[in-house]
């Protein structure tokens, strides 16, 4: 009990991409309307999601690894996808 | 002939399915909840078409961590027939069952359709009645249909003659104006390499009852209703 309330919360920002060989219709569409704005200069778009997932771990390593492996099974499809992450501590340990 | 057709949140194609094989072909049919993992001894395992949990973050990505499909991966792995159609064929992808993805549709639409297909190899379970490149038509309604891979795994495909129906013209050509949604290699359907699990994005369990205009679909069923039946 005293070892779970001590372990610090991690903030991940988690960005998934799609592969450079992958289309991007959607992003190709947004990129056609910002033509049609005016912002001539757009070159590409590509779409992508953020995700933002709060966890506890012992330490950022752990963290970490637990986070790869959310993305490689679940957050991410790597047939199609990349991603990386940022992580923070959000609040740190509780000195027992 | 046992089937068992996986019910999930969002799946709306299932009864079609157990319409299918239990009204029109007499098969016994079990509907078997997400949550449950026994299949009911079943020969033929159905994941059907729909939105299971919603498409939430990908289409297929929550359903393969049920339970019942977890029993559908055994199944599999233990050499048994399974049809994944539509989102079906989605989750299948999404569970390592098959190879590739499904994405978004080149132009962005959600296509719904009646589409000639090519029906590339015979000696299967799912198509030996068929005529060798038959074209036949089959509904086709989906958003992420673009069929993915990376040149390598699509060189394997190719190889090993897993790509079962392609996307093609009514006189059977195979082009990209034929092509509803920019998968690669014109791929509607392929298969694994031992050929027991197939995946495919047109809807054959729509094409099956004479009422509503079209049977091409019904001969599917039927190719592994008569293995099973040599089997037995």
């Amino acid at each position: 009990m005293r070892g779970a309330i001590a372990m610090p919360t991690y903030q991940a920002q988690i960005y998934v991409t799609l592969r450079p060989s992958v289309l991007d219709p959607a992003g190709t569409a947004v990129q056609s309307g910002l033509h049609h704005m005016g912002f001539d200069a757009v070159e590409q778009v590509r779409i992508g999601k953020y995700i933002q997932v709060t966890l506890m771990a012992d330490d950022e390593a752990t963290a970490r690894q637990q986070l790869d492996q959310m993305c490689d099974q679940l957050l991410t499809n790597p047939v199609i996808e990349n991603y990386r992450f940022d992580l923070a501590v959000k609040t740190p340990a509780i000195a027992p | 002939m046992n089937i068992s057709v996986i019910v999930f949140p969002g799946a709306n194609c299932d009864r079609d399915a157990a319409y299918v094989t239990r009204d029109l072909l007499g098969q016994p049919t079990h509907l078997v909840w997400h949550e449950e993992s026994d299949l009911q001894n079943a020969d033929l395992v159905i994941v059907p078409g729909g939105f299971s949990y919603g498409d939430y973050l990908r289409c297929g990505a929550i359903a393969r961590f049920s339970p019942a499909l977890k029993a559908t991966i055994d199944h599999a792995q233990r050499g048994g027939w399974v049809l994944g159609i539509c989102n079906g064929f989605q989750i299948l992808t999404e569970a390592g069952l098959l190879p590739g993805a499904l994405v978004r549709n080149r132009d962005l639409h959600f296509v719904c359709d009646r589409q000639p297909l090519r029906v590339e190899r015979t000696n299967l379970i799912w198509t030996q009645t068929y005529a060798d490149q038959a074209v036949i038509t089959l509904p086709i309604a989906h958003g992420e249909g673009c069929y993915y891979a990376d040149a390598e795994t699509l060189q394997s495909l190719e190889e090993h003659q897993q790509i079962v129906f392609r996307y093609s013209s009514a006189p059977g050509e195979i082009t990209e104006a034929a092509n509803p949604n920019g998968s690669l290699h014109n791929i509607a359907g392929i298969c694994n390499r031992p050929g027991n699990v197939l995946g495919m994005m047109p809807h054959p369990e729509r094409a099956a009852d004479s009422i509503l205009g079209q049977t091409d679909g019904l001969a599917l069923f039927k190719g592994v209703l008569t293995q099973s039946l040599q089997a037995a």
